[in-house]
């Protein structure tokens, strides 16, 4: 209920003295409803030459086929199916805020929620533009689709995991856009009744006719936790799906037992990275200080040192069980990606995901925006290193020696990479012109429990615990959107 | 006999809205709707609003999605085309499990969030139905039905007395969107 006040002792998730409703709407709109500043366009612009460059080579490959890329008869899956696994991971954070933090009841999912799950959906779109073009011959694609054809009536393989994934992706990308795109519609409605001319009347298509009545948001809230609900197993099996295009082959290196949970925690662990990466952006040029505060920063990063620490883990035991197993296939393929030609790319690997994000245990690196935001990048590029020692450092020595070859990639596998890098920013950043980049009515909900003001308020009436006070002053130093000097008065 | 349709009782705070309804219901006084710009929890059980079937309706549809994929995957792999792979068995039924969830999560999000913008009426391009521009920013609106409750002058001093910041009389249902 709206009325009833948190706890003293939790953090406030809005800072900022006398936060109206109307004010929390003027600000998350004011990049839609104004024009862009220089930094959009200049970021806009350096993604639009990103874009063209996936273009460019995306076409080549279609043009002159696979053979455009640096893959060879022993390693016949490289960049493009490291760079399919990397999106996949990054989009899996926005279904997990969405989603686990909305089962969880963690109110700090507010505030960061759309435009992570717009980070989804635009990361699978660049993770399924990969499958598509890495098949050879991209207008057959819908060969991957179970349906009744004039080849005898040939299906699929239902026993491949690749046909399984085919299932996996498409169900995860639309059910996404589902839950995202039904969490905007009060969001919309609130540019269409501001708008007028043009404007007006594009949001009103989009708004699907929204009134927010009662029975409206009664309903909203159901679908909102159903799909949560059904969205949880969605994204673990979608990861798990994934892993098992290389647990299920009988490559050493790739089939073993513990890829489903390693690549799940490493899909959240860059997820939120990526969150990070960007919404510190976000949140300095847009100004949305109050809103995304040091505590959701705090609290990413503290699921970042987890994930960090599943996935170290992870490496160790795989280590482990490959000397364990006795066979010496597994017992190699471990011992060349340590120490073998591409030792470069697993240590990488290893000081990205493992030894640097054990820095975030110091609540000084943990609070420190430049330092966090750098730790982002660091995980990414260590994540995106993972995928590359586990597919390409697997293949590359294969079982006869005479085909032991190296991979080196091609100007186009670095430009389809590069390039869907640009794509995503094109997207990300058209979707903060045009969308709210922060779930307007989710945020409004918690104005009046868990904002600074509504503590403040707390407080000057007096009926609390001293010491609970003490705490909750003293964790609001870590907040750089808060002036201490409002609490020496009190 | 005024042709007043509507009378709004516009709030600034979630709360005062919530003591207004309570206000109006003691003078036995129907409220037509309320329009918020958040969902309010709490204001169901005030008006009456009956809990929602949609998680019945989502998993009827969940349900529906595992036997499609389930007799789908039969009928290839065991009754059209079966493939003999090193003797096993045709209907091979660990294997299809993956897929089988995946169909079961997309038929029931699509028919619960389809099911959803039925009963609401939410489609593309539907003309809103709003009564005052305000309840999708920072109002909370209770709307009456003035032909139904006629002391008008009773109303508003209701709603003023549980904290409105305006009252208004609406001569037509819906904004014009025009």
């Amino acid at each position: 209920m709206s009325g009833h006040s948190e706890s003293i002792l939790r953090e406030p998730l809005i800072t900022g003295k006398d936060i109206t409703y109307a004010q929390i709407t003027e600000e998350i709109l004011s990049p839609v409803e104004n024009k862009p500043n220089r930094a959009w366009w200049i970021g806009f612009i350096l993604a639009l030459c990103g874009a063209t460059l996936w273009i460019v080579s995306v076409g080549y490959t279609f043009w002159f086929g696979i053979g455009a890329w640096g893959l060879n008869k022993t390693v016949g899956w490289a960049w493009d199916i490291t760079g399919f696994v990397w999106w996949v991971g990054i989009g899996h954070a926005g279904t997990l805020i969405s989603a686990v933090l909305l089962l969880f009841r963690q109110n700090w999912r507010n505030s960061i929620n759309r435009s992570a799950e717009a980070m989804t959906i635009f990361a699978v779109i660049c993770a399924a533009t990969y499958v598509v073009s890495h098949m050879g011959r991209p207008w057959l694609a819908y060969w991957v689709l179970p349906l009744p054809n004039q080849f005898g009536s040939l299906w699929v393989n239902f026993n491949s995991p690749l046909v399984w994934d085919m299932f996996a992706i498409s169900t995860y990308f639309s059910v996404s856009l589902l839950f995202w795109y039904t969490g905007l519609l009060p969001d919309i409605a609130t540019i269409r009744d501001r708008a007028t001319g043009v404007r007006k009347k594009i949001y009103t298509i989009f708004s699907f006719g929204w009134s927010g009545s009662v029975k409206t948001w009664q309903r909203f809230e159901a679908v909102s936790l159903i799909l949560a609900g059904i969205s949880t197993p969605l994204v673990l099996s979608v990861h798990t799906i994934v892993s098992m295009d290389f647990a299920t082959s009988v490559i050493p290196g790739w089939h073993t037992t513990i890829f489903p949970p390693y690549f799940v925690a490493g899909a959240i662990f860059s997820g939120f990275a990526m969150v990070l990466t960007l919404m510190l952006v976000v949140r300095k040029v847009l100004g949305l200080e109050n809103y995304i505060t040091m505590f959701h920063i705090e609290s990413m990063n503290k699921i970042i040192i987890l994930t960090g620490s599943i996935v170290g883990v992870a490496y160790l035991t795989e280590f482990f069980i490959a000397w364990y197993s006795g066979s010496q296939y597994e017992q190699y393929a471990f011992i060349n990606r340590a120490t073998g030609p591409y030792w470069w790319a697993y240590w990488m690997m290893m000081t990205c995901n493992v030894i640097s994000p054990q820095l975030l245990w110091f609540k000084k690196v943990r609070l420190s925006i430049p330092a966090t935001w750098i730790l982002s990048i660091v995980v990414n590029i260590g994540m995106w290193f993972e995928r590359f020692v586990i597919i390409v450092t697997s293949l590359h020595r294969d079982y006869i020696p005479s085909s032991w070859t190296m991979f080196y990639p091609s100007w186009v596998d670095v430009g389809v990479f590069v390039g869907s890098i640009g794509v995503f920013f094109t997207l990300f950043l058209l979707f903060l012109r045009v969308l709210p980049s922060i779930a307007i009515a989710e945020v409004k909900m918690i104005l009046k429990t868990a904002s600074e003001q509504s503590k403040m308020k707390l407080i000057k009436e007096g009926h609390l615990d001293k010491e609970h006070v003490a705490e909750y002053v003293e964790s609001l130093e870590k907040f750089d959107s808060v002036k201490q000097e409002d609490y020496a008065k009190i | 006999m005024s042709n007043i349709k509507y009378i709004l009782g516009s709030f600034g705070d979630p709360d005062e809205m919530l003591h207004g309804i309570e206000k109006l219901q003691e003078n036995n006084i129907a409220i037509y709707d309320v329009y918020t710009p958040m969902p309010i929890h709490g204001i169901e059980a005030k008006l009456g609003v009956k809990r929602s079937r949609l998680d019945i309706a989502a998993f009827f549809f969940g349900i529906t999605g595992t036997i499609t994929m389930l007799t789908g995957v039969y009928l290839a792999t065991a009754v059209d085309w079966p493939v003999n792979i090193g003797g096993k068995t045709h209907f091979a039924l660990p294997d299809f499990i993956p897929i089988t969830f995946e169909l079961t999560i997309l038929f029931c999000a699509f028919g619960l969030v389809g099911s959803y913008y039925a009963s609401t009426h939410l489609f593309p391009g539907r003309a809103p139905r709003v009564m005052d521009l305000r309840a999708t920013d920072d109002r909370f609106i209770i709307a009456i039905d003035a032909k139904q409750n006629t002391e008008h002058d009773k109303i508003d001093e209701l709603l003023k007395g549980a904290g409105a910041l305006e009252v208004k009389h609406n001569e037509r249902k819906y904004l014009s969107y025009e």
